[in-house]
């Protein structure tokens, strides 16, 4: 039977999970409504949006490159066995565009980007520089996060394109010019099979919501950390977890969404 | 030197028997004082006496308990955030570790209060900019980035970046810590001849007692909770009070605490150790 303190102890955790989930979504909707500063100093945006892609560009790069390998060697020895080899264009660009891509794009993002803006974030508070900016009458939320937040929703998509493309040009290495499948064929089958709308800009919405969600867990763990390099250190890895596992559950959600007849 | 006559003016910070703290611990109690403009205040105590947390009151970081707090004849307990944006925008704070913006270098930081409120085209600002660091001898330093400067650099760096938009108050947390001789006697002066010229009112807090008692028209001396003594630095100099000649003099024993008080928090974590009391 469980006991008062059980039950109590329960009742505690729920409490705490809903009202950490009410201080997210506060923080969620602050950092939103102060949003217009990617209009009025886009150059804040800009600036983000390079140093948050070309810091991830390299590992998305090579990612999509071996993703795009294993997806061709593999899809060839399965497509073998029915005959359909030249359909191996086809399933490399449907696999990467539709659920590779901005899944293990927005994985990586979360592993390199997003623990770089938690740390960034959380140094920052701990070096009292967000408070001096409150001090300054300049808001925080508003001057730092703000750009970042837009800054990883925009690079998101442009990272996950970069990794599919990359990983099609793998594809394509490995089923043309290692293992001899005709090019003409390769390319057609993948033409006339993926639909721009259907496949490449779900795709698109998919790494649009990574970006939102990735980011946004980033910036609230950098933000609601402990001032302490321990309490920085925690945060980083919490933005490592919880971004990857929102991501998946979100794939799962969207797919069933976007892909049921 | 001191200008008395030019303390004469409306209070820009007044304290009114103002009681603060976290939690459960009640810093200090009743505290009440005035800086008005162009008056230079030191604000001097032991180490945890509570000056930075009447700093923190003052730029309505911290929320008085009891009293009430005025900036700039506004009641901080009654003012909403824009509010508070716009009373911040009048006053200048030089953080107790700078809080210099890392990714940015010396010249970024000192022109981002800049960038943020004035309109300034880029000739302008950059004259503006240098000319603030070199009244803190660091226009040939504009270039470095803030991990190659030393720590007395970066206060310096901290201090140009507090005075940039010539604010009507300016609350300085221990602008003399890690600074060297020529560098603490030129900043000293530098707070006086800023309230001076700009007639802004100056909170320092400090230890240095030879410095800001060259500088201060009023000094406050904090400690057990409480404002123990304040005058003009004569005034101080001149009182037989034991707590005061103790602070002034540095001698070992006397009312002044060496150690920490007591608090419930201290209280709750010795009895969870099991410690009999």
């Amino acid at each position: 039977m469980t006991s008062p303190r059980g039950i109590s102890a329960l009742g505690a955790a729920v409490r705490k999970r809903v009202i950490g989930l009410g201080v997210f979504t506060r923080f969620f909707i602050r950092l939103l409504a102060v949003s217009s500063i990617a209009l009025t100093r886009p150059r804040l945006v800009s600036q983000q949006i390079h140093f948050i892609g070309n810091h991830s560009l390299l590992i998305i790069a090579v990612s999509g490159l071996f993703v795009g390998f294993v997806l061709g060697l593999q899809g060839y020895y399965t497509l073998n066995r029915y005959g359909s080899e030249e359909a191996l264009g086809l399933l490399v660009a449907l696999s990467l565009t539709r659920e590779l891509g901005p899944v293990v794009t927005a994985l990586l993002f979360a592993g390199r980007a997003g623990t770089s803006l938690t740390a960034e974030i959380g140094l920052m508070k701990a070096g009292e520089q967000l408070a001096a900016m409150e001090v300054m009458a300049v808001d925080p939320v508003r001057r730092v996060l703000a750009p970042r937040f837009w800054g990883g929703v925009i690079a998101m998509p442009i990272l996950a394109a970069v990794f599919s493309m990359v990983g099609i040009l793998g594809g394509w290495i490995v089923g043309v010019l290692m293992i001899g499948i005709d090019t003409g064929a390769f390319w057609s089958q993948m033409q006339s099979g993926v639909d721009v709308w259907k496949d490449v800009m779900n795709g698109v919405i998919k790494s649009v919501v990574f970006g939102v969600a990735v980011t946004l867990i980033a910036l609230f763990e950098g933000w609601q950390a402990r001032p302490t390099p321990e309490g920085v250190a925690r945060a980083t890895t919490r933005t490592v977890v919880a971004g990857s596992l929102a991501v998946l559950g979100l794939d799962f959600l969207l797919t069933a969404l976007m892909f049921s007849n | 030197m001191p200008s008395p006559a030019s303390a004469s003016n409306n209070p820009v910070l007044r304290l009114d028997s103002v009681s603060l703290g976290y939690g459960d611990f009640t810093v200090l109690r009743d505290i009440s004082l005035e800086v008005s403009r162009g008056q230079v205040v030191a604000m001097m105590g032991g180490s945890g006496s509570g000056k930075t947390t009447l700093l923190r009151a003052a730029t309505g970081q911290l929320r008085a308990r009891a009293g009430t707090v005025t900036l700039f004849d506004q009641d901080l307990g009654y003012t909403d955030a824009r509010q508070l944006q716009s009373l911040r925008q009048r006053m200048g704070v030089l953080f107790q570790q700078g809080a210099l913006f890392t990714d940015l270098n010396v010249f970024e930081n000192v022109a981002f209060p800049l960038r943020e409120h004035a309109k300034l085209n880029p000739a302008d600002m950059l004259t503006r900019v240098l000319n603030t660091l070199e009244a803190v001898g660091l226009r040939c330093a504009a270039h470095l980035k803030v991990s190659e400067i030393s720590g007395g650099m970066a206060r310096r760096v901290a201090l140009a970046r507090a005075v940039i938009l010539e604010p009507e108050l300016v609350l300085y947390d221990e602008p003399f810590a890690g600074l060297d001789p020529i560098s603490l006697g030129i900043t000293a002066r530098l707070i006086r001849s800023l309230s001076d010229r700009l007639g802004c009112a100056s909170v320092v807090i400090t230890h240095d007692i030879a410095e800001s008692f060259a500088i201060a028209d009023q000094v406050y001396l904090v400690g057990q909770g409480c404002i123990k003594a304040h005058g003009t630095p004569a005034t101080l100099h001149a009182s037989t009070d034991p707590y005061v000649q103790q602070f002034l003099n540095g001698h070992p024993d006397g009312p002044v605490p060496f150690e920490y008080p007591s608090t419930p928090a201290f209280e709750s974590w010795l009895s969870r150790q099991g410690v009999a009391q």
